[in-house]
């Protein structure tokens, strides 16, 4: 990633062409929080105020049905698409806003199911069909809206949300911005008591917050983490490094792994991180061997780490190669003593794989 | 109870580029503080002629900078005693990593909101995530740019509450390319420099990772505050009683240059694994007496580096230094000995092995972690 070259006017040109044709497609913002009261409404109007202010035509087409005075304030300066009453259920009108056509639409709460007779079912589905028409829309959602992350929340919580949206919904947003405040600032202002009160958790209200609140992080970094992979691969730029983690555990036949792999679990835990066990596959290994690596695949399993098979002639080779390709930042090995003659003239696997891992930490594990 | 026995809060609001919104946020805050009939003031504020930041400051109470000679130049710092005589409860202290000019009382700003926190002050502030010491090497990898305005991890630590301040790369650039984060000439360099969209998008992801990390240090520092006590995962069964006992790390301090990245990397490894963190040098009377002056000057460098990070750092006597150093781990419980890479060149193909070799043979009962090269 060393590309200090000044770009040629040709390139340049692109570039601006990139940039107005960035501009011209419809596009998804969504605001991510992780609990009502953070302020994810605010933001997202006042991004609409800003955008406004700039000459772009911005319309609200739907709006949370208790908003504090903020809120208020901002909305009381802003063309409102009202609501269809459906079955007694106020439900954003796509019609309406298709026929007024703004570029940008404000769609609060994307996680709203539609009443039965309505356009789709889902309010994220909405959305889909107003940018397919060449309409920006920005939005909010909660965390424990995201449907993967439910079962999670659900422990903290021991509240049930029914209303979900898939994430790789987020992951497809042309942008995220995270809305972050201390669980103090939730609790003083939240709009609706999200948390179940009493029973469910032993946990306490800002212990709760406070995991919602770095379960949401990470859920963003992971959306950061695959957009720039996706922004990576677009230009052709060969990743060297990574902002996080990823841990690789090499197992063989030949040693007990069950200590390494619990280390790497709780490493990769502790950064956040992800887990790799990877082995090289040896065509002439003993059936006591055979047990042995059987033994470390199983508790590779249970440490749910992303198992590989790899195949090559030298060890270390082959697990560098391996790691290379897929952003590994730290190697977990055994440093397994042998005291045979080609060992003790041509150096060990552990020492060439040390020798060759130059930007990756490389941990040696006792046997 | 008096007021200045209590410790001030500090609150962090922590970016990953300039323009993404922290002074304006932080300003936020404090007019709300004020509002509710809380005493705040601004500390130090840079306006950097960003005209919504300098409307947000309006209707604040400034306390003015202490003007500061310098090589025939006047500088502005932060009047720590003009703040300590107007005794706020709420101080909004811009830009944490700032360097104070040289003739300044306290060399870091960060060393000025210390005093203000021990006064009872709390403290508003503002930073990136590249600021931070043991991301040094990281970030350099990311955008090629040496920061040299770092905070160590352990001040970072103590703050009560880091906020992240989020906005979208392209949002940035945007911002960028209208001008309001710098004039048009400076815009234009650092879209050529340090804001290209993939820097920022990595920075970003370093930021929220970073802020999550901070949640979760809080968390545990409640969890063990708790009587109650709750299970924290199904990991801990997984993880056989040795993995569970508390890491020890130590780390091998020499006069080579690697011994910067070495320290930061140990220490970072440690502050996620709740680690202690230990360092070594081994010198052959041990002391540093007899070593040539510019090897003794690379050694103390690094020391002293060490323990601006909060870590422990012996010197220990003795020839062999791979032996040494071993020994001192086995005797003081080590997990994990963190060692640098050499320089290509001094590996041998066969026999005559290196340091890390014989650590690695020696070290038989002991982790041994050979910290990358960071290279471009």
């Amino acid at each position: 990633m060393s590309t200090n070259h000044r770009p040629d006017p040709e390139q340049l040109l692109r570039q601006l062409k990139a940039e107005e044709e960035f501009h011209r497609r419809s596009r998804l913002k969504i605001f991510l929080g992780y609990a009502g009261g953070v302020g994810k409404s605010f933001r997202m109007l006042d991004e609409a105020r800003r955008r406004r202010e700039r000459g772009e035509d911005v319309v609200v087409g739907a709006i949370q049905p208790k908003v504090s005075a903020e809120v208020n304030a901002l909305l009381q300066r802003m063309p409102v698409i009202p609501a269809r009453i459906m079955d007694e259920v106020p439900t954003m009108d796509v019609e309406a806003i298709l026929r007024r056509h703004p570029q940008v639409c404000v769609v609060d709460g994307l996680a709203y199911d539609n009443p039965p007779g309505s356009l789709h079912p889902k309010r994220w589905q909405d959305v889909e069909h107003l940018l397919s028409s060449g309409i920006s829309v920005i939005s909010t959602v909660n965390l424990q809206h995201i449907e993967e992350r439910r079962e999670q929340v659900e422990k903290i919580t021991g509240k049930r949300v029914k209303e979900t949206v898939p994430e790789s919904f987020l992951r497809n947003a042309d942008e995220i911005e995270i809305v972050d405040a201390p669980p103090d600032f939730c609790l003083q202002r939240g709009p609706e008591p999200l948390l179940a009160s009493g029973t469910g958790s032993a946990t306490s209200l800002p212990q709760q917050l406070s995991e919602l609140r770095e379960i949401a992080l990470l859920l963003a970094a992971d959306v950061v983490d695959y957009q720039l992979e996706a922004y990576l691969a677009r230009h052709g730029i060969e990743q060297l490094w990574g902002a996080h983690e990823r841990i690789l555990v090499a197992v063989s036949a030949y040693a007990d792994a069950a200590e390494m792999i619990a280390s790497g679990r709780r490493n990769a835990d502790r950064f956040h991180g992800e887990l790799f066990v990877a082995y090289v596959n040896r065509p002439d290994i003993t059936p006591e061997e055979r047990a042995v690596l059987e033994k470390n695949l199983a508790q590779a399993r249970a440490a749910k780490a992303r198992i590989e098979a790899l195949d090559g002639e030298d060890p270390a080779d082959t697990i560098m190669q391996f790691a290379r390709a897929h952003g590994i930042t730290q190697i977990f090995m055994a440093n397994r003593m042998s005291n045979s003659w080609w060992d003790r003239i041509f150096g060990r696997p552990v020492e060439h794989l040390i020798r060759a891992a130059e930007n990756i930490d490389v941990r040696v594990f006792p046997v | 109870m008096s007021e200045s026995s209590r410790r001030g809060t500090l609150k962090i609001f922590l970016g990953y580029a300039a323009g993404v919104g922290k002074t304006y946020q932080m300003l936020d805050e404090a007019h709300k503080l004020k509002n509710e009939g809380v005493d705040t003031v601004v500390g130090y504020f840079e306006p950097h002629g960003r005209r919504d930041t300098i409307t947000k400051a309006e209707g604040l109470e400034i306390i003015s900078r202490r003007k500061i000679e310098y090589r025939g130049a006047v500088f502005g710092e932060t009047d720590v005693e003009a703040i300590l005589a107007r005794r706020p409860q709420v101080c909004v202290i811009d830009e944490f990593a700032h360097t104070n000019v040289p003739g300044s009382k306290r060399a870091k700003r960060w060393e000025d909101v210390q005093v203000l926190l021990e006064a009872g002050i709390n403290v508003l502030t503002t930073m990136n995530v590249q600021h931070l010491e043991s991301l040094n090497d990281q970030v350099w990898q990311f955008t090629g740019i040496r920061v040299r305005e770092t905070i160590p991890d352990w001040v970072v630590k103590r703050a009560d509450e880091v906020v992240m301040v989020d906005l979208p790369p392209q949002a940035l650039l945007n911002r960028l390319m209208r001008g309001v984060v710098y004039a048009p000439e400076k815009a234009r360099q650092a879209m050529e420099n340090f804001f290209k969209e993939s820097t920022l998008v990595a920075l970003r992801e370093l930021a929220i990772r970073q802020t999550a990390h901070e949640v979760d240090l809080r968390q545990s520092v409640q969890d063990e505050t708790e009587t109650t006590g709750f299970p924290r995962g199904d990991l801990d069964s997984l993880s056989s009683p040795r993995a569970q006992a508390s890491d020890r790390i130590l780390i091998l301090v020499t006069e080579d240059p690697s011994s910067a990245a070495l320290i930061r990397r140990g220490r970072r490894v440690a502050d996620y694994l709740k680690a202690e963190c230990f360092a070594v040098c081994v010198q052959r009377d041990g002391s540093l007496r007899n070593v040539p002056a510019a090897q003794r000057e690379a050694v103390e460098k690094h020391m002293i580096f060490a323990r601006n990070l909060h870590i422990q750092l012996s010197v220990l006597q003795g020839e062999d230094v791979a032996q040494t150093l071993v020994d001192f781990a086995r005797q003081h419980k080590v997990t994990q000995i963190f060692l640098a890479r050499p320089q290509q060149k001094k590996w041998p193909i066969a026999f005559g092995r290196g340091l890390v070799e014989r650590v690695v043979r020696l070290a038989h009962d002991i982790q041994v972690t050979i910290v990358a090269e960071r290279r471009r």
